[in-house]
C-alpha cells in the first residue's frame, strides 16, 4: 500500500502583517519623542538617586555652567510674553517675527542688547559668533533676575499657575557661582526650587 | 535564511519546452523587521529614560524678621561642612566644643547612618542635619551630600546655610587645608 503523502507546509510565514504594525510603532515613537535641542552650554549635570521627574510645563531652567548662566522656559507661549514683556521694561521693541522665531529658542544666554542680533541669527551662526556670553546677573545690571521676574508673570498670567524654577548646574561648578544665582531667587521670595540631577545607575 | 524546502520533488517531466523559471514576488520581510523592533526598543527607551530628575531644595526665607526661631538641640544637631578637595568636616552638637572630623564622600554615608542611630537612642528624636556649603565646595559636593541625606533615609528637612560659616569653622577647614 502507498503510504498517504502529508503535503508539506511552507515553514515561511507571511512577514507583511508585522512589518506594518512595527513601522506604525516606530513612526509613533519617533513622532512622540521631541526633538532634544542641543544645549548651547554644554553642562555635565551630577547624579542622584532622586526620581521625581521635571515637569515639562511651567518651568524654568537656569543653566550654570564655566560662569555663565543661561535661561530657558518652557512653552512658546511662555517665551513669546516673557520676551514681549521684557522689551516693555527695556524699551526694545520686537517685532512679531522676531517673536515668533525667538518662541523657539530653548536655552539662551545674551544679553537683553544684544538679543534682536541673536534672534536674526541661526542656530549654527549663534554657536560661532560667541555672542552667548550669558545673561548679566550683577547687582548692578541684573537681567536674569528680570528674566525670572516676567516669565513668572506670564506663566501666571497664561496659565494661572506658579512658575517652578531648576537650577542645572554644571558637576564642576563652584558653589558660590550657584549660591550667587539662589541669592537672587531668593531675593525674589523664590525659596524652594529643584535642582535638576541625571538618574543614577544602580543603588 | 533557513527555509524548508517544500518543493514535492521530481522537477523533470521529461521532453517539453524549457520554461524560464518564475520568480517569486514575496520579499523575506524578517530581516526588515527585526531591524523595525530594533528602532521601537531603542525609541521606547530613550523617550522614557532621559527625561531628568528634579531634587527639591528649599532654603530659609532671608527676609524672615519674626522672632520664632527654631531652637536646635544640641544633642541631636550634625554639621556638615562641604569642603574642597571633595572633603567634608563634620561635628555634632555646638560648634567648637567638638572637634570636626575630616572625611570623604565615600565615608559620609556610614557616619551619618551611626549618627542618626545614635542620636535615636540618646534622645529618642530625629537627628537634624545642617548643611554649611563653603566657598571651596563645587556644585556635585552639594548635590552628593543632599543625595547622601536621602539615601541614608533622614526626613526631617535639613537647614542649608551657607550664610553663618562660624570663624571656628573656617579656622579649622584652613587648617586642614579644606577652605
Amino acid at each position: 500500500m502507498a503510504r498517504a503523502k502529508v503535503a508539506r507546509k511552507s515553514t515561511s510565514i507571511d512577514m507583511t502583517a508585522m512589518c506594518d504594525v512595527s513601522f506604525l510603532l516606530l513612526t509613533y515613537f519617533i513622532l512622540s519623542a521631541t526633538a532634544k535641542q542641543p544645549d548651547p552650554l554644554d553642562v555635565k549635570v551630577p547624579s542622584s538617586t532622586y526620581k521625581i521627574k521635571v515637569p515639562e510645563k511651567d518651568i524654568a531652567i537656569l543653566t550654570i555652567g564655566s560662569g555663565k548662566v543661561f535661561f530657558e522656559t518652557a512653552g512658546p507661549d511662555i517665551r513669546a510674553s516673557t520676551l514681549e514683556k521684557m522689551g516693555e521694561q527695556y524699551k526694545i521693541s520686537f517685532t512679531p517675527e522676531e517673536k515668533k522665531r525667538f518662541s523657539v529658542v530653548a536655552s539662551f544666554g545674551v544679553p537683553i542688547q544684544n538679543l534682536k542680533k541673536f534672534i536674526a541669527m541661526d542656530s549654527d551662526e549663534r554657536k560661532k559668533s560667541g555672542i552667548e556670553t550669558g545673561i548679566p546677573a550683577d547687582s548692578t545690571n541684573n537681567q536674569l533676575s528680570d528674566w525670572i521676574l516676567n516669565a513668572r508673570k506670564s506663566v501666571a498670567e497664561l496659565h494661572s499657575e506658579g512658575m517652578r524654577v531648576s537650577i542645572k548646574g554644571d558637576a564642576a561648578e563652584e558653589y558660590p557661582a550657584v549660591k550667587k544665582i539662589v541669592d537672587i531667587l531668593q531675593k525674589q521670595k523664590i525659596n524652594k526650587f529643584s535642582l535638576i540631577t541625571t538618574a543614577e545607575g544602580g543603588n | 535564511m533557513a527555509e524548508l524546502d517544500t518543493s514535492s520533488g521530481g522537477g523533470k517531466k521529461g521532453g517539453g519546452k524549457v520554461r524560464s523559471k518564475k520568480a517569486s514576488t514575496r520579499v523575506d520581510l524578517t530581516a526588515m523587521v527585526d531591524l523595525a523592533f530594533l528602532l521601537i526598543t531603542f525609541f521606547m527607551l530613550t523617550t522614557t529614560l532621559s527625561k531628568p530628575t528634579a531634587m527639591d531644595i528649599a532654603k530659609p526665607d532671608k527676609d524672615d524678621k519674626s522672632e520664632e526661631k527654631l531652637e536646635l538641640r544640641a544633642s541631636q544637631t550634625m554639621t556638615v561642612l562641604l569642603g574642597k578637595n571633595n572633603k567634608v568636616a563634620w561635628y555634632m552638637g555646638e560648634a567648637g566644643k567638638t572637634a570636626p572630623e575630616i572625611q570623604s564622600f565615600d565615608q559620609i554615608r556610614a557616619t551619618i547612618l551611626a549618627n542618626k542611630k545614635k542620636v535615636r537612642e540618646t534622645t529618642g528624636k530625629d537627628i537634624v542635619m545642617v548643611i554649611k556649603p563653603t566657598t571651596g565646595a563645587s556644585y556635585k559636593n552639594f548635590v552628593d551630600i543632599m543625595d547622601e541625606l536621602l539615601i541614608t533615609g533622614i526626613k526631617t528637612a535639613p537647614a542649608i546655610d551657607d550664610e553663618n560659616i562660624l570663624d571656628s569653622e573656617k579656622d579649622f577647614m584652613k587648617q586642614q587645608g579644606i577652605l
